[in-house]
């Protein structure tokens, strides 16, 4: 079993970076192979990388509101390219009922601001364990 | 011999009263540290202020070094602005915002911009979609401005622009309302925070690199000094740094290490010291350490004091004086249990005050969840007119000066500040100025704020850090805040807005003014008066900073973690 390979992004002009970073760091703590994008990028952008890098799990991370203009297009992108089995998490200000609809799309995990990085890090082993990949 | 016998009381003290309570019943834990992670001794004593000079180190408020106070009188003369950063959907909203606060007795607007306009793009552009409106109000044209100040008579008024990249544009449009409203440009007052040193170091929003982004401020300090006397010209922020997770000590020099920086570019440009620093201000962080908050305010005022006349030769005290603006800390808001954050904010804002802040914006607790409701934004402004009116810390100037644990808080919060910033000097070569740039470029900053964010984080999930309703006191969650949505109609009506402006404006005349701004940029004249005759020609946001884009190129960051 190698190491489990995620792709951290940025997407849209939010540049809060805080977030993104301490799980980058918490990520690698724990064993895991970190991509990091860096900020502004686009949808496509994002499953450009995820590809060429062969990434098992892509987070997002999001804190100017647009989640519900961004994730969808994103999973969509990966759906078309072939990454179906590929972990779709996001991070951070996402109201509840955003959530839901998120979920369903497809956005396995979403985290909060607070939320251990324990909490991530075994959601992310236990998830990738599921899909059979870790 | 006075401080023989203080030790001498002191170890008695401990010898016969601290040591046998302490074997008997311990303490709560091994280390006692602040959000920030420096220790807290036990106790503090005249032992620990010792070296304390009040003439050289404190003086008088309204004097130098300032510690006391910007101002002779301080809240008993005015109280400080309570100014709540507002803005979302089009102008029609925030104009309306505006109007809401103004008469809930709010005393200067703050205005918040959403991503494409911060960004320097039109809402047409790829990069805005899902971003207009959102975070803030949506501007792209004067068209925009005239809505946003209908009925706001700009010589009543302050208004704060949290601005930077589009700073120069933002600032022209606020000229041209009041060209048009009849009020002297000499009359009008506010605040653009034009900091772009911190925005590569932690808040990331950026057009184009460093270098010409510098130039381009010293544009404005030039413009500005004759044009908008009252005006002032940068807001240089820790606040972003410190959300961003950086200490409160890494807050207080780096910030104040881009304000030197400001400094040594505008004598650079031949602008006189005395005439430019007056009107630089500064916009601090107020986290949850209560006591080291309150000390790193003070500290901020007699750093910057005492370099200004010593260092850089100031002459003026209106050039010594630190003067700032406080927001609470949005990054310690918790998304579970919110009403909490009412409480936290209550003490943070209460730290600005005591720390002599000359306005504040606290948070509304609802916004670890989304932008704000109506609701929370009153209560916030309500905690401020309580510390205000109800509580009488604003009756007397700087009360906890003279405070052992306050006065030893600050002299080491100082130290450790100075400790940077003279590294930062070292890194320039002797300037600070081109040691915050090649910081900036090497990653300095980036990498001691991700640290630092990332060893608190640690302390969270370790229980070092306990916050309340997160990683102690957790409960099941069934009360959810009303938030606030911004209508998706917004940016189709900015478009079509957009639209019409460049249907009905002289597009010959904008070509020729953005060409104009074109040739000053190559010919390395002061920018501003060829902005200003843009704006005034509706020319859009993103028109105007892609001439600057097609000069110096877009900027991108080193991704590193």
């Amino acid at each position: 079993m190698g190491k489990i390979r995620v792709l951290m992004a940025k997407v849209g002009l939010d540049g809060h970076d805080r977030g993104v970073k301490v799980i980058c760091n918490a990520l690698r703590d724990a064993g895991m192979e970190v991509i990091y994008t860096g900020l502004h990028n686009t949808p496509e952008e994002v499953v450009r990388a995820a590809l060429q890098e062969d990434v098992d799990v892509i987070g997002i991370s999001l804190l100017s509101g647009a989640h519900m203009a961004i994730f969808p297009k994103v999973r969509r992108l990966m759906d078309e390219h072939g990454l179906k089995d590929v972990l779709l998490l996001g991070g951070g200000i996402i109201p509840d009922e955003d959530k839901e609809a998120l979920r369903k799309l497809g956005v396995k995990g979403l985290f909060g601001p607070g939320t251990p990085l324990s909490e991530i890090v075994e959601f992310i082993k236990e998830e990738v364990r599921r899909l059979g990949k870790g | 011999m006075k401080e023989l016998t203080l030790k001498g009381m002191r170890e008695r003290w401990e010898k016969e009263v601290l040591e046998p309570h302490l074997k008997e019943h311990g303490e709560r834990k091994e280390r006692f540290i602040t959000a920030s992670n420096e220790e807290i001794n036990r106790l503090y004593t005249p032992e620990d202020i010792a070296e304390l000079d009040y003439d050289r180190d404190l003086g008088y408020p309204g004097e130098y070094p300032f510690t006391r106070g910007a101002y002779p009188t301080m809240y008993r003369g005015r109280l400080w602005t309570m100014r709540q950063f507002s803005g979302y959907g089009g102008a029609e909203e925030t104009n309306r915002r505006f109007k809401y606060l103004l008469k809930e007795g709010e005393t200067g607007l703050s205005t918040a911009f959403d991503m494409p306009t911060l960004m320097g793009y039109d809402p047409d552009h790829p990069l805005s979609d899902g971003e207009v409106g959102v975070e803030g109000v949506a501007v792209s044209t004067l068209r925009d401005f005239e809505i946003l100040f209908d009925g706001i008579p700009l010589d009543k008024v302050s208004t704060s622009f949290t601005i930077n990249p589009t700073a120069a544009v933002i600032y022209a449009m606020y000229i041209a309302i009041a060209d048009q409203q009849g009020v002297p440009r000499t009359e009008i007052r506010g605040t653009i925070q034009n900091d772009m040193l911190k925005e590569f170091i932690a808040q990331k929003e950026w057009v184009i690199p460093p270098k010409p982004a510098l130039d381009l401020i010293v544009d404005i300090f030039e413009f500005g000094i004759n044009e908008t006397p009252k005006f002032n010209l940068i807001s240089i922020s820790g606040y972003h740094i410190r959300e961003a997770g950086a200490t409160a000590v890494q807050e207080l020099a780096f910030t104040l290490a881009d304000g030197f920086a400001y400094v040594e570019a505008g004598m650079e440009r031949g602008l006189e010291i005395d005439r430019f620093a007056p009107q630089l201000s500064f916009f601090f962080n107020s986290h949850n350490s209560f006591f080291e908050e309150i000390a790193k305010f003070r500290a901020a005022r007699r750093i910057w004091a005492k370099r200004m006349r010593e260092h850089y030769g100031a002459k003026r005290p209106e050039a010594w004086r630190l003067r700032f603006h406080t927001q609470t800390a949005g990054c310690t808001l918790t998304e579970q249990q919110p009403l909490n954050n009412i409480i936290r904010v209550t003490l943070q804002a209460l730290a600005a005050v005591l720390g002599g802040t000359q306005s504040l914006h606290t948070n509304s607790y609802d916004e670890a969840l989304a932008l704000p409701s109506e609701e929370a934004v009153r209560i916030a402004l309500r905690t401020q007119q309580i510390i205000a009116y109800e509580s009488g810390v604003a009756d007397t100037i700087d009360p906890l000066a003279g405070s052992y644990f306050v006065e030893s808080l600050t002299n080491e919060i100082e130290r450790k500040a100075l400790d940077y910033i003279v590294r930062i000097e070292r890194l320039g070569g002797g300037s600070i100025l081109r040691g915050v740039l090649r910081g900036i470029e090497e990653g300095f900053f980036q990498r001691e704020i991700a640290r630092a964010a990332y060893e608190y984080q640690k302390q969270v999930e370790a229980g070092e850090q306990v916050i309340v309703g997160v990683n102690k006191y957790q409960i099941e969650e069934d009360h959810k805040p009303h938030i606030l949505r911004v209508d998706p109609e917004v940016q189709r009506r900015q478009i079509e807005r957009l639209n019409q402006v460049k249907r009905e404006r002289d597009n010959t005349k904008v070509q020729a003014v953005l060409a104009g701004l074109r040739k000053a940029c190559e010919r390395g004249e002061n920018r501003m008066p060829y902005i200003l005759e843009a704006v005034k020609a509706y020319a859009t946001l993103q028109e105007i900073m892609d001439v600057f884009r097609a000069v110096y190129g877009q900027y991108r960051e080193p991704a590193l973690f």
